[in-house]
């Protein structure tokens, strides 16, 4: 794909939109995401307008703390891949690296941090199954009332769910690119696909943030 | 006119090197290629959905009589037993009809076959933006319809919940009794979304950033047109579809309750997601063809389309209310009426771009030059159809009359009027329009005039008389109308409708043969056939890998036809302006399909 968009911009078309075409379909392919996002906020917003008695309070069952710490670290991996870009298109490979892997790592420890919480929420009855719904509250023993309801459980998963997909996508895309740049395949003149990886993991990270707050703080 | 064959050998700028026969037919990166494989693939799923709906039309022309006798001996006893069509099998069938129909056929016909066809050649690109996500596009396609095509395989058969499939009768298999073939039909969809929107990502990037030199935006093609308004709904629709039928599968599948009422789900959730997907889907369906359509009548009326701007802002403003309108497919499901009010007042504003478009056609054709080939009977049975299928819609737009009307058969004939009459007709066109480009011959034109003559009289005697059933209440999905007595007084015109179906369907073998038999044996065909003006045909027949042997330069818009100061009645868009020469008379410059090589 890479020669034909040589090819393209040898070619001198109509200006378009101004930029090459990966970055073109990356926004593009964005817009989609965020209209499949949009479901998914939209049954959380409809179905808790129309069941508040399914919801706590917020911190009662979700680990808020824990959360933030992870939503720290996902906006500095954002950071880094910033820096990831501002090193190649320096010309510094070393730092495009270092940075990359430092996103990755970032990145995969947020996708961890989600799967011990998950861990722990199943293990207090927080679960996303109708029949099988039985939360206690954090850091409760086995007892004491059902706190809140199955659609709680249900959006919650669905969307923090969809959401870490994402960022697992993203961090083997992320992995894809390192390997690459170990190989040396950009430089100051050929960064397109730093810079569209790029695009992508600020995109999930900003959807972490508008999760984060309707899931967690709201 | 006879160059073609010394253009064979020409290949373009692209690399000369010989593809391997997999890299060439099969995992092909050629946009010219994958809209082959996707019209094969849709016209292959169009004869399997019209297979479907031949099973319905007996059931209902002629109930509990066994079928014939080939396909008696087809069906198990889970389906058929002696013949007879089971309800439960019927359900399946109804839905499996639509689902196959909207999705693996008029989807890929419109999008996959001429989205890829028609933008880089008629924009003046070598390809597409992302070839490969291109091809990715197209085999996801057959790997989503083997699995829905499985679905009739296993325990319970195919999914039976109506290919809206609403919540509840579709979360659990304890109402439809089809417990696999529903979780198969939600994985198939989920599937064939990537395919949806990898295709419609390259096209929304292939026409913004690939248009030749001179291909501004209002000298694009309209097809062009109507293919990049539809690549934006469907970008923006399949991932509302993909959401729903995720957390659809999750109530099936793990027992989550999101449209379970068991569970305090809502319903209604489910039908919201659904037709906010679904009603942008229906423009998704139509407004291909009218691209198509405007074309076509341009050309064979040998004059400059009526409106082009307006043309343009229609469509968009189409795919602009498309968005707002859903609930007027929900009118029956205990809306405020207020919403429904504004739910109407949106729905019947859409009429204004949709008349414009048509009062544009007419216009069009108005003291052309007609040429009455079969494009062009396609493309005016296209604009009368629609006609119809337009008013018929307003009846169903306004609440009050919805109510009564909602879920019969006059819901079935507006519906078959837009998609049969409208998109088929259109796809019809454009197959025959564009067949010589595809494949490089002409289909035989008798055959068409034939095809087509009888297709219009079967199709409406099968679907007029449906808005009649409506009206006297014969329900949308009923297995056996006779089991109300006020229904059994539609018996014979439910036999009449039948027998059309089944002629309009025996009339498709004539389409088929014409389109295979034209493949070898159909006139060679020459870059321009048509004598059209789009970039697309000034290539050669079909066009080489890199279609444009330089990039074209373009210098108006694509419907100069009968230009009074010309001697040829078109004008191509890459032919460079008439110099005026020394004695004053004016000089042009050979049309480039003259030039061998060029």
């Amino acid at each position: 794909m890479s020669d034909a968009a040589v090819t393209t911009m040898d070619r001198k078309p109509m200006p378009g939109m101004m930029v090459y075409n990966k970055k073109l379909g990356m926004w593009v392919f964005l817009l989609s995401e965020v209209m499949f996002f949009t479901s998914l906020i939209g049954t959380y917003v409809i179905l808790r307008f129309a069941h508040p008695d399914h919801w706590t309070d917020p911190g009662v069952v979700l680990n808020v703390p824990l959360t933030a710490v992870n939503t720290f670290l996902l906006i500095c991996s954002s950071v880094t891949m910033v820096k990831a870009f501002a090193s190649i298109q320096q010309g510094n490979q070393k730092g495009l690296q270092m940075w990359l892997l430092a996103t990755i790592l970032i990145g995969a420890t947020f996708v961890g941090v989600q799967a011990i919480e998950y861990n722990a929420l199943l293990g207090e009855g927080f679960g996303p199954v109708l029949d099988l719904y039985h939360a206690v509250g954090r850091g409760n023993p086995h007892e004491g009332p059902s706190l809140g309801g199955p659609l709680y459980g249900a959006t919650f998963y669905a969307m923090t769910g969809f959401h870490g997909a994402h960022v697992t996508i993203g961090v083997f895309c992320l992995i894809f690119v390192y390997i690459r740049s170990l190989q040396g395949a950009y430089t100051q003149d050929s960064l397109e696909g730093v810079e569209v990886i790029g695009l992508y993991w600020h995109f999930v990270d900003l959807v972490w943030i508008l999760l984060f707050t309707i899931v967690y703080l709201i | 006119m006879s160059t073609t064959t010394a253009m064979e050998t020409h290949t373009g700028t692209a690399e000369h090197h010989e593809l391997s026969f997999i890299r060439k037919y099969i995992f092909s990166t050629d946009h010219k290629m994958i809209a082959k494989q996707f019209l094969f693939g849709g016209l292959m799923f169009l004869a399997l959905g019209g297979a479907l709906a031949v099973m319905i039309r007996w059931q209902l022309g002629f109930p509990g009589r066994p079928l014939p006798m080939p396909l008696r001996i087809l069906f198990p006893d889970t389906m058929a037993p002696g013949g007879i069509i089971l309800p439960e099998f019927y359900n399946s069938l109804v839905t499996m009809h639509a689902t196959f129909m909207v999705f693996f056929a008029l989807m890929p016909l419109m999008a996959g076959v001429f989205g890829n066809l028609l933008i880089p050649l008629q924009i003046g690109a070598e390809d597409m933006a992302f070839p490969r996500i291109n091809m990715a596009s197209f085999w996801i396609m057959p790997v989503a319809g083997f699995i829905m095509l499985a679905s009739f395989f296993v325990e319970g058969g195919a999914a039976g919940a109506g290919w809206t499939s609403y919540a509840p009768l579709s979360t659990s298999g304890e109402w439809t009794g089809v417990y696999m073939g529903q979780i198969l039909w939600l994985v198939s969809l989920i599937v064939l979304g990537f395919s949806s929107i990898l295709g419609a990502l390259n096209y929304v990037s292939t026409v913004i950033n690939m248009r030749a030199p001179g291909m501004t935006w209002f000298r694009i093609p309209l097809a062009t047109w109507s293919i990049f308004i539809t690549a934006w709904l469907l970008l923006l629709a399949i991932p509302i579809l993909t959401g729903g039928l995720l957390l659809l599968l999750f109530d099936q599948t793990i027992g989550t309750a999101f449209f379970r009422p068991e569970g305090s789900g809502e319903p209604l959730l489910w039908q919201h997601i659904f037709w906010f997907f679904g009603h942008p889907e229906v423009y998704i369906l139509i407004v291909p063809a009218m691209g198509f359509v405007s074309e076509v009548i341009a050309c064979r009326s040998r004059k400059p389309i009526f409106g082009y701007h307006s043309m343009v802002v229609a469509m968009v403003s189409i795919g602009f209310l498309g968005w707002v309108v859903w609930g007027h497919h929900m009118f029956q499901s205990g809306m405020n009426p207020l919403l429904g009010m504004t739910f109407v007042v949106t729905t019947v504003v859409i009429a204004v771009p949709s008349a414009i478009k048509t009062f544009n056609w007419m216009g069009t054709l108005w003291r052309g030059n007609i040429h009455f080939d079969t494009p062009l009977l396609h493309a005016v049975a296209f604009v009368a159809l629609f006609i119809i299928g337009g008013l018929s819609g307003i009846f169903m737009a306004s609440a009050p009359v919805d109510i009564y009307i909602h879920d019969t058969y006059f819901i079935v004939a507006h519906l078959h009027y837009v998609l049969v009459g409208g998109s088929l007709f259109g796809i019809f066109a454009g197959i025959t329009f564009w067949y010589p480009k595809m494949f490089g011959r002409m289909m035989n034109e008798g055959l068409g005039k034939v095809h087509f003559a009888l297709s219009f009289l079967f199709y409406n005697m099968a679907f007029f008389p449906m808005h009649n059933l409506g009206v006297q209440g014969m329900m949308r999905r009923i297995y056996d109308p006779n089991q109300y007595e006020f229904l059994q007084g539609l018996q014979p015109l439910n036999t009449f409708i039948s027998i059309s179906i089944f002629c309009f369907a025996a009339t498709q073998i004539l389409f088929a043969f014409n389109f295979l038999w034209s493949l070898r044996a159909g006139k060679v065909a020459g870059n321009n056939p048509w004598k059209s003006n789009t970039l697309l045909w000034t290539t050669p027949s079909p066009p080489p890998h890199g279609n444009f042997p330089e990039m074209p330069t373009v210098y108006r818009g694509p419907y100069e036809y009968s230009h009074p100061d010309r001697e040829e009645d078109y004008w191509p868009q890459d032919e460079p302006p008439a110099t005026t020469g020394s004695g004053g008379e004016t000089v042009t410059t050979p049309t480039p399909e003259l030039v061998p090589g060029g």
